[in-house]
């Protein structure tokens, strides 16, 4: 039985479908990411599991209960805000202490949790600081402290790291983690940055266009995309647009591209056999891609020339034209390699993925 | 849904059913309906004048108002210089000024037996004085004293609002100085401009104490509605009246319109700021810190007059350049007689019950408003701008025209009080103030509103707080000094308020306006000014207090 589980739910805004139809499963314990690029709608899919937006249609059901249209402040869920939503009139003890108060709890227990929530947080002592004498990153953890002091059945993160800059956000990641897993807590997370969902989320839901496009363990998300779209998004990648040649039936593909009409071999899995004479597209890492600049008769290697070679720093991108096919390599070393210069690509049929 | 209900009477017994009420009158004649009172007043010479007159005046007073402000907004928004700070200091004093109070200082500084014309005729030895503060030109001066703030103000606010970085962008694409301020300046100044013009022209035509006191021949709209209601003409007043209340909705509505494009220059991107330029040039210093000097003089010399006229003897200033003879007397009898008592006690009290009405209204009105934002099913959009518009119509319409009409509406047993007669009763002028005044409330209370993070109210709300928790712990808390400053603000101009308090005001509700035109005619000049400088000293007070709120809230 899942934790939480969103069954179909669809919001408009005006014109604008900002959800839709999104079905997903949380379970236990679990920290579970939404990731996508701005726009997505994954903000707007938190917010219906907070109750701070009602869904046009579908349910919300929570520990088997339909929550759908319980108003936020009888779910108790905790939330972070992307801007921390700190009260500025109230110093940190009473925005910590702000839902225990309303739950009229004893001011023996208030003092105790609010206390304790302050020092998971690594800010004891901070009770009686005005919020705007907070930097970025206190004011971070403030907002989480207010979050877990309620003893929240589900946390809710709304971009938390966003605002932070990029040396804190590394850290205060690690911490958030170690926090959650610590108090053996359930937590939904929406971020737009793909290493940060990685870091952080033990299961993932990619949202593009108000659609859950592909849920699934970090790792799988990034070898196997299923969708261009998702594919696309998640890191960088080489589309190749290509056409089935072989039978459909078997499961050893052969494939031509549409670009510099080269032949290229994959292995297809049976529940995605592409069909013939249709084009599909094919995808590659740029670091599974491999370069070579003696003949070689590996399988997929395609012959080119080197368009350009970017220097990022620990690794390069090299760009290479093989006959109209543009192809990206992630390599370690440049050695050897020059604009201009005729090379082989090879494409590994283990790392070419079929894309629906 | 209490609020829905609250909301809705006000307005229904405020605004819809008195403007309904006159306008339905203004189309009725011995219980027919008939344009007749249109096409018989239109072909009166003497009101087609004040419309030609109203209208006149209006579109003079916009000129010179933007004549006057625009330059000096330039001028001290740009630029640094001594005496800068002593004129911003001032600048806007002619808009916390009671129009009648204004017009009477004006008199005693400007008028053809004020401080100016009496020292030259003595200065000079003339017979006569040597000028008659009546008619066009005194009407226009009067007019760009007062309301030459609003571009003063608006241009400035439009200037700053204006991004740095897009006239120094437009600078090293090779425009000019003077290209610069042509096509990246002004079009972005645009609707300050036009909302600084629209407000002018609006306060123009609504403008009664001082077409009363030196208008001369010149005879506005608002003149023509007191002299006929004082005749006793109740069907020309009140055709009158709609026709200066369709005026003003028509303004209203392009000021509307104008002010939401406003938007526009505020969606600019991360700039720099604009640092103020210092003048190099000797000269111009000196000439920009005379102007400034000047200027600040000429804003405080009417207040001042009024201050000096305060501590005249009666009797003492007939053809002297100023009193000669000075005494407390005028204070005095402010504070023992019972008659003048009692008049501050009327202004305080019916100003003090329409702005807590207003106050308290406002919550209503902008919770509902909020909360339309977000729940489409339950408040529509369209409701929500019906709602805002409702709202303000009572702040475009002149006060003659809002006093016209709910002593139309009211003024006999009516459809929506019975048998109850609230024209002749304390209580009417304590609902007209709160009818003119609340729109101001409730934009104040807006604005706070707006500046409130609505994620906060989400995180009190995820956090467990309920509505009436969350309004009482985050919400209240910080909006209450905004809100109470913008009710200070109603309470003040209430104070002084005259337009419509001489058309409705009894006896029993006798406020300080009418105190002062009282004693204005009887020459009791001491005494009329006396009143004043209490009033202004009030104000003062009052805007302090509020301004003190404000930087509170930021």
């Amino acid at each position: 039985m899942p934790f939480l589980s969103l069954n179909d739910i669809s919001r408009t805004f005006g014109t604008t479908r900002a959800v839709a139809g999104v079905s997903l499963d949380v379970n236990q314990g679990e920290f579970f990411g939404l990731l996508g690029p701005s726009g997505c709608g994954k903000t707007t899919t938190l917010r219906m599991i907070a109750g701070l937006e009602k869904p046009d249609s579908g349910s919300i059901l929570f520990q088997d209960k339909d929550i759908t249209n319980l108003p936020p402040e009888r779910r108790g869920f905790g939330m972070v805000f992307q801007n921390y939503a700190l009260f500025p009139h109230l110093n940190v003890f009473e925005n910590v202490a702000f839902g225990l108060r309303a739950r009229h709890k004893s001011k023996e227990e208030m003092n105790e949790r609010v206390n304790s929530a302050l020092e998971l947080v690594q800010l004891p002592n901070y009770g009686k600081r005005a919020i705007d004498q907070l930097s970025g990153g206190q004011q971070q953890r403030v907002a989480i402290a207010r979050a877990i002091a309620i003893e929240p059945a589900l946390l809710l993160f709304d971009e938390p790291l966003s605002n932070l800059d990029v040396s804190l956000r590394e850290e205060t990641r690690r911490e958030l983690r170690e926090l959650v897993t610590r108090l053996g807590l359930t937590a939904v997370y929406v971020t737009h940055d793909q290493e940060e969902a990685f870091a952080l989320c033990d299961r993932i839901s990619v949202m593009v266009g108000g659609k859950l496009m592909q849920t699934g363990r970090p790792r799988e998300l990034y070898e196997q995309p299923s969708e261009i779209s998702v594919a696309s998004f998640l890191g960088r990648n080489n589309l190749i647009k290509a056409m089935r040649l072989s039978s459909s039936k078997t499961t050893d593909g052969e494939f031509k591209t549409l670009e510099g009409e080269h032949t290229l071999h994959l292995h297809v899995k049976h529940e995605n056999l592409a069909p013939l004479n249709k084009p599909v597209y094919l995808a590659i890492r740029p670091e599974h891609v491999e370069l070579s600049t003696n003949n070689n008769t590996a399988e997929n290697s395609l012959r080119g020339n080197i368009r350009e070679i970017v220097f990022g720093g620990a690794t390069s991108t090299v760009r290479v034209d093989a006959n109209g096919l543009l192809i990206e390599a992630l390599v370690l070393q440049t050695n050897g390699l020059q604009v201009d210069q005729p090379c082989n690509v090879i494409l590994s049929p283990d790392h070419l993925t079929l894309l629906k | 849904m209490a609020l829905l209900l609250v909301t809705a009477v006000v307005l229904l017994y405020g605004v819809i059913y008195p403007n309904l009420s006159v306008a339905i009158s203004s189309f009725q004649r011995a219980g027919t309906w008939t344009f007749a009172n249109y096409t018989e007043i239109l072909s009166q010479r003497i009101v087609l004048e004040a419309i030609v007159s109203s209208l006149g005046l209006s579109v003079a007073t916009v000129l010179c108002c933007a004549l006057v402000g625009i330059p000096l907004a330039f001028l001290f928004e740009r630029y640094t210089f001594p005496g800068r700070r002593l004129f911003a200091a001032f600048a806007a004093l002619p808009l916390v000024l009671p129009p009648l109070v204004g017009t009477v200082a004006f008199i005693y500084l400007v008028g053809e037996s004020g401080i100016l014309a009496h020292g030259i005729q003595n200065l000079l030895g003339l017979q006569n004085p040597p000028w008659r503060l009546r008619g066009w030109s005194a009407l226009i001066l009067f007019h760009t004293y007062t309301m030459y703030p609003f571009f003063y103000v608006l241009t400035g606010a439009g200037l700053r609002r204006i991004d740095a970085s897009l006239a120094e962008a437009a600078r090293s694409l090779g425009a000019s100085k003077t290209t610069v301020v042509r096509r990246v300046v002004l079009p972005q100044l645009t609707p300050s401009l036009l909302a600084a013009a629209l407000l002018t022209f609006m306060t123009s035509m609504a403008s009664f104490s001082a077409p009363l006191l030196f208008g001369g021949d010149v005879r506005v709209l608002t003149l023509e509605i007191f002299t006929a209601r004082q005749r006793g003409d109740f069907v020309i007043a009140i055709t009158e009246t709609v026709i200066l209340a369709v005026i003003s909705l028509g303004a209203l509505f392009f000021f509307q319109r104008y002010e939401g494009t406003r938007r526009f220059a505020a969606a600019a991107m991360k700039g720099a700021p604009r640092r103020r330029a210092s003048i190099a040039s000797g000269p111009a210093r000196v000439l920009a810190t005379t102007l400034a000097v000047v200027f600040a003089i000429v804003l405080v010399l009417p207040v001042a007059t009024l201050f000096l006229v305060s501590f005249a003897r009666e009797g003492s200033w007939t053809t002297q350049t100023i009193p000669s003879a000075y005494t407390f007397a005028n204070y005095q009898r402010l504070f023992a007689d019972p008659w003048a008592a009692e008049v501050f006690f009327n202004s305080v009290t019916m100003s003090a019950i329409a702005a807590v009405a207003a106050l308290l209204w406002s919550f209503a009105v902008v919770t509902l408003l909020r909360r339309g934002r977000n729940e489409q099913k339950f408040f529509g959009e369209g409701w929500r701008r019906l709602l805002s518009l409702l709202v303000l119509v009572p702040w475009a319409l002149p006060g003659t025209v809002v006093a016209v009409s709910v002593a139309e509406a009211y003024g006999g047993p009516s459809l929506l009080l019975g048998s109850f007669v609230l024209v002749g009763t304390f209580w009417i002028l304590p609902v007209v103030y709160f009818l003119r005044f609340m729109p101001l409330v409730v934009r104040a209370l807006q604005a706070s509103m707006e500046q409130v993070d609505p994620t906060l109210e989400e995180a009190a709300g995820s956090l467990g707080a309920r509505a009436w928790q969350r309004f009482m712990r985050v919400t209240l808390p910080l909006v209450w000094p905004g809100a109470v400053a913008g009710t200070l603000l109603a309470f003040v101009i209430a104070l002084g308020e005259y337009v419509a308090s001489v058309l409705v005001f009894v006896p029993a509700n006798r406020p300080i306006s009418i105190a002062i035109a009282s004693e204005l005619r009887d020459f009791n000049l001491g005494a009329a000014a006396a009143y004043g400088v209490v009033l202004i000293v009030i104000i003062s007070i009052s805007m302090i207090v509020a301004g003190r709120l404000e930087k509170l809230r930021g």
